[in-house]
């Protein structure tokens, strides 16, 4: 690889990690392409093979479609399986943020602004939790969830996801709130504002960027849970979409295109949504990492 | 005041996470299908089964190599195209939010477009015709020697954006002064990169390498739906072959046994990681976000 020196830079404000050689930076772009292929690659290919008819699909699979064939779409689109599967998952994903959200700013909130006995060990049994992805504990919760009579409603998945992601909502916001000044409080209190008050007409307002970034999270994993969902959801009318797909996938094994035109249509919500609000889906899924 | 404040998080918790947890530890020393009552004791019976099940040896193995693989080849590239996005090229945002986009995909969807693309005959093997190279097909997923390979590439492809992110972040935190002074100084790129850049971006680095060992240790949903752990056991991992015992076999106390396994692996790494490397990085918060 070329090394510029700093003879060959121009002065510009860029850094100075600059690659500035042309060919180096064409290496760059090739490089930058060939991945970008591997990216849409897979996607196009769910797309189109949808467009395929099957005989298509094992003749010719890379090709464009050549008769475009819309009846696989239309026949998803008019499924009503796909609907209601679409519906489970939105109420769950919806469900699982109404529920995270109160709970987690509200513990967060005094985890951050109070000092009482216990505070720091209440704290610690969250952080704990973030040792326990769903994945270890899915059999015990089980028969937790099958306990308390929640199999087969939308509920046995929602208020494991929302217990499952306090920790991580709780580490993210305990800092935000505690950066909140406390001449705030005081002036709010001397104004006759109580705790819930403060909270509530306060802190919330102040702490909407920590907030989406939550729900983010939320949202987007519920989205994509599979393991939970699947030991939970039994019966076929309170399937999520990853369900449905997996169902529909092994169902149709012999039509291809079908599954894939499924499989695209289901993948289509997240993607909306991902183009929508990239920046904030972005920034809260690795701060969400991140954080400390 | 504080008690209301507290109580919704905590009952949900209590209920969903720690309670389980515990059951999860009672249940491993039983031999229970999860319907009849709780009476068979075994003591730690179903922990010498599970080492002793070279399926579940296997599993481990493939953990491990799904990790040495990740922290080898996918780290290091998502740090090289980090790198990259950090240059001023045209098209810079539009790149990252295509490379970052197949995090957002489900890995059920990932599975079910790959087991497609991969397929005997399918999409790459007849793209590899296409250009000659008719002696490159395989059975991607069927043959035990490869289907390890092929699901890491899967998981490459849906992670390494994700690493990417969380380097691209970091990297841009360094100070461009120290990069200028050290041009001043004469040092070429490389050298900039090799003494400035890579040091200052070692917590970074780190974090990455926390989450994907953590990721590798928990990898599911994406081989129960590409390959179902098959064939004859090949891509299993702990996850897989605790379900299969747990909800096929209905084998609820050894499956519990596997997850406390499961957990006391991840346990064990996760602290030793922080105790020896991520001390000084974080405050003490793990999380279980990324392969």
């Amino acid at each position: 690889m070329t090394a510029p020196t700093r003879t060959k830079r121009k002065a510009t404000t860029a850094g100075y990690d600059e690659i500035n050689s042309r060919l180096t930076r064409v290496l760059l772009y090739l490089i930058a392409f060939a991945v970008l292929a591997l990216i849409i690659i897979p996607v196009a290919f769910a797309v189109l093979g949808g467009f395929r008819s099957m005989g298509q699909l094992s003749e010719n699979p890379v090709s464009l479609p050549n008769p475009w064939v819309f009846t696989n779409y239309a026949d998803v689109l008019t499924l009503g399986t796909f609907w209601r599967q679409l519906a489970n998952s939105a109420v769950i994903a919806l469900l699982t943020t109404i529920v995270v959200l109160p709970a987690a700013s509200l513990a967060a909130f005094v985890l951050s602004r109070y000092s009482f006995r216990g505070r720091e060990a209440i704290y610690t049994l969250f952080t704990f939790g973030l040792l326990f992805p769903v994945t270890v504990a899915i059999v015990p919760l089980f028969v937790v969830i099958r306990q308390i009579s929640l199999l087969d409603n939308p509920l046995g998945v929602a208020l494991p996801q929302a217990a499952f992601a306090l920790p991580l909502s709780i580490v993210i916001m305990r800092p935000f709130f505690r950066s909140v000044p406390a001449d705030l409080e005081e002036a709010a209190s001397i104004d006759g504002c109580g705790p819930f008050r403060f909270y509530w007409s306060i802190m919330l307002p102040l702490s909407r960027p920590v907030l989406s970034t939550i729900a983010v999270i939320a949202i987007v994993s519920s989205w994509n849970a599979f393991l939970l969902p699947l030991v939970v959801l039994n019966n076929a009318t309170s399937w999520t979409l990853p369900i449905g797909v997996t169902n529909f996938s092994s169902q149709y094994t012999t039509d291809t295109a079908r599954v894939l035109a499924f499989t695209t249509l289901s993948m289509v919500p997240a993607l909306l949504f991902y183009l929508v609000a990239e920046r904030q889906i972005v920034s809260g899924l690795s701060s969400g990492a991140v954080k400390g | 005041m504080i008690i209301a404040f507290l109580a919704p998080a905590l009952i949900i918790y209590l209920l969903f996470v720690i309670y389980p947890v515990t059951q999860g530890i009672r249940y491993s020393g039983y031999d229970w299908n999860g319907l009849k009552p709780l009476t068979d004791w075994v003591g730690l019976g179903n922990f010498r089964k599970i080492f002793a099940d070279s399926t579940f040896i296997g599993a481990m193995k493939h953990n491990a190599i799904i990790l040495v693989l990740s922290l080898t080849l996918q780290l290091p590239f998502a740090l090289a195209l980090a790198v990259l996005l950090n240059q001023r090229l045209r098209g810079r945002a539009f790149m990252r939010m295509m490379f970052f986009a197949p995090y957002v995909v489900s890995e059920v969807v990932t599975a079910v477009v790959w087991r497609q693309l991969l397929r005997p005959a399918g999409f790459l093997d007849r793209t590899l015709e296409a250009v000659g190279g008719e002696g490159l097909t395989q059975e991607w997923l069927a043959n035990p020697k490869i289907v390890l390979y092929s699901v890491f590439f899967v998981v490459t492809w849906k992670y390494f954006g994700f690493h990417m992110i969380i380097m691209l972040a970091g990297l841009q935190q360094i100070p461009a002064e120290l990069r200028e002074a050290a041009a001043i100084d004469g040092a070429n790129w490389r050298q900039t990169f090799r003494h400035v850049t890579l040091p200052l971006l070692g917590p970074t680095i780190r974090v990455s390498v926390f989450l994907s060992i953590i990721g590798s240790l928990q990898l599911f949903d994406l081989i129960w739906v590409m390959t179902g752990g098959g064939p004859i056991n090949a891509s299993n991992t702990m996850a897989t072959y605790m379900i299969d015992w747990g909800f096929r076999r209905m084998q609820i106390g050894y499956a519990s046994a596997v997850s406390v396994v499961v957990f006391l692996i991840s346990l064990v790494v996760a602290l030793a990681y922080q105790r020896w490397v991520l001390r000084r990085d974080i405050a003490g918060a793990l999380t279980t976000m990324g392969a």
